[in-house]
Order: C-alpha cells, then structure tokens, then sequence
C-alpha cells in the first residue's frame, strides 16, 4: 500500500518563513500567558473552568467547614429552624458516632481486641510493602499464617471447642499423611528422612493454627453479626488479600502450565469469575452455599460473603501474577532447569521472586478495586462500613437534612483517604521499578 | 555426582521420574478432587431441595410472576406476566442503562482523557482532580450519593421545576414529550438509515482519493449533511405537504401527578449519572496512556510534514493511540454493564433486582436462577472477548 503513494504531494514546495524564536520570558504573567491563556480558544477555556470551579468549589467548602456544626448531642444541634443559622455538614452526628461507624455494635468492653487487630494489619501491611522493610520472608509468614490465625482468635473469641475425639483423628491422619510423605520419598529414591519432614512441616502449621483456633484464652465470644463498620471493610478487604495472593499464583500457575486439564480448570474458573459481577457472586454464595453443604453444617452469614470476596479476588489476582510471569525472560526458566532445579523449586526461588516483583502495582491496584468492592456486602445485609452509616442517617435521634450528605461525605472521604493512599504506592514503586529497567 | 555414568548403558530411571507419568498423576488427582467436591455438592443440593420442598428444573419460567415492574420496555403486568417476562424486563433494563451509560461514558471520559493532557493548566489540573476523586470512592457509595442525597429533596410533583418545552423534574424522575409517530413516519426513518449508509460509502470513497491523490474533502460537514440534514429535510417536506409525522404528547400538570409524556425514573437517572461519571473516570486513564503512547517523534514528523496540529491529531496520532486505548477500553465497557448490576441498591429494576431479587425470593429457585443470570453476563463477556480478539488481530502492527 505505501508504494502507491505519491508522497509527493504531501510534502512542501515552497520554503515557509522561520517561525519567530520562541519567547523566553519568565515570571508569573508569562507562565499565564503561556499556560492559561496561549490561545483564545484556551482562554475561554480557563474562564470556562475557573466559572465552573466558583459554582462548585465554595458551596462545597461553606458546607464542609464554614457552615459545619462541629458539636452536639442530638439533631437540635443541625437543625436550622433550632440552631439558628444555616446548616452544612453536621460533624457532630460523625463524632457522636464513630464508635458505630468503627466497631459496629461489637460488645463495647471487648473493643480492644479489634483495636489490636487493626495494629496487627497496619503492621502487615508496612512489613510487606514497605520494600526495604527487614526480614520480608518473615513479614509473609505474619501476614498469611499467624496474622489471619491471632485475629480469628482475637476477634471471634477462638475456643472452637473442636472436642478430643477430633484431636485424636487428627493425630491418625497426620501420621497416615507423614508416613504416606515417608513412602513416597522411598519410592522415588530420595531422603525418606527430608520426606517424611516436609510431611511433618505441613501437620505442624495445620496443627498449630488448629490447636490455636482451639485453645481458651479467656476471652469471650462475640459472634460475628455484632461485627460492622470499619471493623467488616477491613475484615473483608484483608480476608481477600490474604486468601487471593496464594490461590491467585495458584491458579496463574495453573493457567501457564502444560497440563492441558490444569490448564482447562483454571482458565474456566478465572474466566468465570471475570464474566460476571461481583453482585451475583455474593448472592450466588449468600443462598448457594446452604445448599451445597450438607444440612447439619451451617455457615455463618460473614463467612459467605467472605468466600466469595475470596473466590472472586483470587480470579483477578491470578491475571496480574499471570503478567509477572509471561514478562519473566525465557532465559530465567531456561537458567533455573539447567541448574537441575525442579519445578517447585524453580518457581519459589528462581521465577516467582522476581515476578512478584514487578508486579506490585498490579496487585496493589486490583487491591484498591478489592477495597473498593467490599463495599458491595453491605447489598446481601452484611454490616460494613456503608451499612452502618445507611443504618445511622435514619436514626430519629438524628434526623436533620444534612445527615445524609454528611454521612456519605464522611465515607467517601474514608474510602478515599485508602485508595487514594494505595495509589501513590503503587505509582512510586512502579516509578522505583522503572528506575532498573532505564539503564 | 560420585558415580560416573557410563555411556553405553543410560542408568534405569524409575518411572516415577518421568515427566509424563507424573503430569498424568496430578491431572487425575485434580479430576478426582474437582470431581468429588461437584458430586457432593450436587448430592447435599439434592437432598436440602427435596428437604425444603423446592422444585427443580425450569419450568417456573412459565408461573404467573404477580409482582409489579416500575420500568418495562415490553408489556408486563403482574396478573398477566410469566417469570420469563420478568427476566426479560430485567434483561432489557440492564442492556438499555447500559447502552446509554456506555455512548456516554465514552464521550465524558475522552473529553477528560485529552483534557488532561492540554497545555492549559487549569484544564489538565482539573480533569486530574475529577479523575482521582471519582476512582477512589466506591462506585456503590456514588450511586447511594446520586440517589439519596440529590435525587431524594427533588418537589413533589405539583411543584415540579420546569424547565420549559415540556420537560419537568419532581420527585417521580424527568418526564419529557413522549414522541407520537404518524402512519407515514417510516419516511423519515429511512432517510436516517440512507445518510448513514452514504456516510459510509462517501468517507471510503474520500480516504480512496485522498490515499491516491491527496486531495482532502470536507467529510465532517457532508457527514452532518447527510445524517442529520436528510432526516431534517424529509420531515420539512411531511409536514409542509400535510400531516406532520411526530407530534409530542406532553406531560400535564396535575393536581397531584402529571399525566401523560414520558417518564424517566429517578433510580434510572442516578444509576445512569452514577456509572457514567465513574467510568469515564477510568475511560479518561486509559485515552490518556493511549495518546501518551504514541511516541513524540510521530507528531513531530507530521509537524514537518507540514500537517496542521488538528490534521496530526486526527490523521497521525489517534489511529494509533486507539489501537492502545481500545482494549482496555472495551474491559472498561465490560465494567459498566456488570457494575450496572449494582442497580439492586438503589431499586433500578436491572437483571440483579427482578431476577435474583424478586424472583428468587419469590420461587426460592436459587441455583436455576443463579445459573441463568451468570450465564447472561457471562455470555455478553465472553462474546465481547472474542469480538475483541478479532479486532485485534486486524489492527496488530504488521512488522517487518
């Protein structure tokens, strides 16, 4: 096709005249001229915006700040006919609050327990994002194993009351599950000993979470409909990162592998999840999930959202770690096998450190979309953060017309604090990462 | 390491070494454990179903549905109507908020994707700021916003704000003149459909002649001539021989409603508002990282090819700024039909709310009804996906 063009007739015939040297000019007005009014076009454009910012911006700010009632006990204080003046955001009903708005209706005495598990998650969270962080190995055993194990205990109360004949079964299988290690080391020729240990490795983290789950602190029950608030949000935005890391590289493994039915499986199962919304998922496992267990067991009402957050997160989890490892060099597999390593050991030492890597942003970005998804629990009648402020704004003890504008204003500007937060991250690694590759 | 292989004769691997043999054992152990948990499943589904005495199978599509919809494209009525209707009102709702949502977002988002990259700094700063906003707050918590917070202290409807030509705004949503079609208004119908066809054939034949010749011609103002112009003309001509092909039904003032016009529900523009303003924050990313992709040497080799800064946008830099931008942008689409599902909270009456809502409260049907639901969304996905794969196929750079 480019052969039949004339180019020809593109191109100039007659020399144009020099543009005039351009203006170096500095200085405030110059920096206008050039930037807010370099054509007429421009110019109208500026005026245009800075009238749209004076209708929008002060009402804003005059109901945010100026206007605000930043005090009170009851809805005399943002009322107008009753305080007397005009009335913007009504803080107080917030501040009167926020215990609700944090805790839900968790039994107050017993508050600090979540008070720690919010400690425990912040010093997750910076052990593991944090890059030059120490022991960052360590910091992933915290946050995947004792971390999720100390909150289950901290916030349900633990004492599962799993009984000694469960124990005395679970002794059984494990040396069943050991000496089944032992056997298979033997047969194909390596140290039964090292066998047998990654056996015995296995029983002990189950058993130690289990008998954790199971010991009696002391502390009292408190069941999970008294949750809500900031309290559920996290709980469910960490419960889905927690679980969709690890299944997510699962299933992206499996999705690259060349076993067609591994291969089959994952890619049904994370195209599934992706088709459709997250909605669905949540209804699907709220009325499915009763249905699919048998009638004896039960699953408690938090519990079902939360595996399908989990379900649902790991299918998106999965493409962003898939990305890691289709932009791996071939030479890094390549290197890995002719160094006899196997595959497991080839993807936990050689591959998967790398590949996780250079995709923090990915995951850190599918986390704020995760974030911003817990938000939809509140629609199969879980309290979170968006439920309890819903449940607040028809408080007759508080009802005054702001309300409501206050409660979303102070929820989106939650959410945002977060995500806003997470998204810088994410942009200096991304930055920090580049800064390797621009060599 | 100790013990030297000898050449001649390979050491007898066991055949638990082979790479086969073990390929094979982790497949069937997969099998079996995906096997066994869908058997379970299906067995506990069986026997809670026949517990709670719940039928199975499809036929309650076929069950009078008794409950009312607020917006129906095709005729329902609560007496008259099967489940399947309902499933099609909800179908269509869904596919109707967004279409709308999807012509919309792509117009708002564009706009705040180049405008974010203008020189003006008022522009670029501004359209930064309704990006960042927008994408950090949950879609849920804007549709609530949309909802309650401005849509909720609307008047009651006798003191609806007009806003002049018929068109009014209360508490009950927009009602607007509803057009009413005479029997020769098919005229002006095929007029739309012949100017877009020769839209189409008249901008194939000007890129021919201007890839041959060079000669441009003025294809935005035949363009405009041709699907708005023809339409135009052949009303002019209806009206003035005689009838006059639409006329307007106008709402009326009531003393307690307004009668008559169209209605447009107050749920259908918030979640409409809802999804468009947050996509277009999304969509705006992706042009932005679309155009900045095109690498700076292009336009400035249009430049000194002597093209005009509109000519190279148009000409140079978004042809392949959009072979960047549509993938992403075609998931950004996706997104708005599934998000379009959180209509359920605010009570537009989408697939999620009559389907999964009503009717499963209503027949307790949970896994037919969850089947066919995913099965729609997942269809329109998976249909999309392959649709895009073809396209990109074709518009792959050919290299060298």
């Amino acid at each position: 096709m480019s052969t039949a063009i004339d180019t020809s007739r593109f191109v100039q015939h007659n020399q144009i005249e020099a543009l005039p040297p351009p203006n170096l000019a500095r200085g405030p007005i110059a920096w206008v001229r050039e930037n807010l009014f370099s054509s007429p076009l421009n110019g109208l454009l500026t005026i245009f915006v800075f009238y749209l910012l004076y209708v929008i911006v002060p009402p804003i700010i005059d109901f945010l700040f100026i206007n605000a009632v930043w005090t009170g006990t009851d809805r005399d204080a943002c009322r107008a006919e009753t305080a007397g003046h005009r009335i913007g955001a009504c803080w107080a009903f917030v501040i009167d609050k926020i215990n609700y708005f944090t805790y839900g209706s968790y039994t107050i005495s017993e508050r600090w327990r979540v008070n720690i598990f919010f400690l425990m998650l912040a010093v997750g969270v910076t052990w593991l994002l944090w890059l030059r962080a120490p022991r960052r190995d360590l910091g992933a055993l915290y946050f995947f194993w004792l971390f999720p194990t100390f909150s289950y205990v901290l916030l349900t109360g633990g004492n599962m009351d799993l009984g000694g004949g469960f124990w005395v079964g679970f002794v059984v299988v494990s040396a069943l599950f050991i000496g089944a290690f032992a056997a298979m080391a033997y047969l194909l020729k390596v140290s039964v000993k090292s066998g047998a240990a990654i056996g015995a490795g296995i029983i002990a983290v189950i058993g130690i979470t289990l008998a954790l789950m199971d010991f009696d602190f002391g502390l009292d029950h408190v069941p999970t409909s008294l949750w809500g608030g900031v309290l559920v949000t996290l709980l469910v935005a960490t419960v889905g990162i927690v679980f969709s890391l690890p299944f997510g590289i699962l299933l992206a493994l499996g999705r690259r592998s060349k076993l067609p039915i591994v291969q089959l499986a994952s890619v049904i199962f994370i195209e599934f999840v992706r088709g459709v919304p997250l909605i669905t998922v949540l209804i699907m496992a709220n009325t499915m999930l009763p249905l699919f267990l048998p009638a004896e067991m039960t699953v408690d009402r938090l519990a079902r959202p939360l595996i399908g957050v989990a379900f649902f997160a790991s299918a998106y989890m999965a493409e962003v770690v898939r990305g890691g490892l289709q932009a791996m060099p071939k030479g890094q597999y390549e290197g890995a096998m002719s160094l006899g390593l196997n595959y497991p050991q080839m993807m936990v030492f050689i591959i998967l450190p790398q590949a996780l890597r250079i995709v923090i942003p990915g995951i850190v970005n599918t986390f704020i979309g995760l974030f911003k998804d817990t938000s939809l629990v509140s629609i199969v009648g879980i309290f979170d953060l968006i439920r309890t402020i819903e449940a607040s704004r028809i408080d007759p003890n508080w009802a005054a017309p702001t309300i409501s504008y206050t409660g979303y204003a102070f929820a989106a500007f939650f959410y945002f604090v977060f995500c806003f937060g997470m998204s810088r991250y994410s942009l200096g690694v991304e930055r920090r990462l580049a800064a390797g590759q621009n060599r | 390491m100790q013990t030297i292989v000898s050449q001649t004769s390979p050491p007898k691997k066991s055949v638990l070494y082979d790479p086969k043999v073990r390929g094979a054992f982790y497949q069937v152990l997969l099998v079996l454990t995906v096997g066994y948990l869908f058997y379970m499943a299906a067995s506990n589904a069986v026997e809670n179903l026949q517990r709670a005495k719940i039928a199975s199978g499809f036929g309650f599509l076929n069950n009078t549905a008794g409950f009312d919809v607020s917006q129906t494209l095709i005729t329902f009525s609560a007496a008259g109507s099967t489940y399947g209707d309902a499933f099609i009102v909800g179908l269509l709702n869904t596919l109707v908020v967004s279409a709308i949502g999807i012509v919309l977002a792509t117009i708002l988002g564009f706009t705040v994707g180049i405008a974010r990259l203008s020189k003006n700094w008022m522009v670029a700063k501004v359209s930064m700021v309704y990006v960042e906003v927008l994408r950090n707050i949950p879609l849920l918590l804007q549709l609530l916003f949309w909802y309650i917070a401005v849509l909720g202290p609307l008047p009651q409807p006798r003191d609806s704000i007009g806003f002049g030509a018929g068109v009014f705004l209360n508490s009950r949503g927009l009602f607007m003149p509803r057009p009413l079609y005479a029997s020769d208004a098919w005229v002006i119908g095929t007029a739309l459909i012949l100017g877009i066809v020769g839209t189409i054939v008249f901008r194939r034949w000007a890129r021919k002649q201007q890839e041959q010749t060079g000669q441009q011609y003025p294809v935005g103002i035949i363009t405009l001539a041709l699907v708005v112009g023809l339409p135009f003309v052949s009303w002019l001509v209806l009206a003035l021989v005689g009838t006059n092909p639409i006329s307007f039904d106008m709402p009326q003032k009531g003393t307690f409603n307004l009668r008559g016009g169209m209605q447009i529900l107050p749920e259908f523009v918030a979640l409409l508002v809802g999804l468009v303003t947050y996509t277009a924050a999304f969509i705006a990313e992706v042009v932005r990282a679309g155009i900045l992709a095109v690498s700076k040497g292009q336009t400035e080799a249009a430049g000194s090819l002597g093209l005009r800064p509109g000519q190279t946008l148009r000409l140079v830099v978004v042809p392949q700024a959009m072979r960047v931008i549509i993938p992403p942008l075609t998931s950004q689409y996706l997104n708005l039909t599934k998000n379009s599902s959180l209509a359920v909270a605010i009570g537009y009456p989408d697939l999620v709310q009559v389907f999964m809502g009503t009717v499963l409260n209503q027949t307790g049907q949970a896994i037919e009804v969850v089947v066919i639901t995913m099965g729609v969304y997942l269809t329109i996905s998976l249909v999309t996906s392959f649709v895009m794969n073809i396209y990109n196929r074709r518009v792959a750079i050919v290299e060298r």
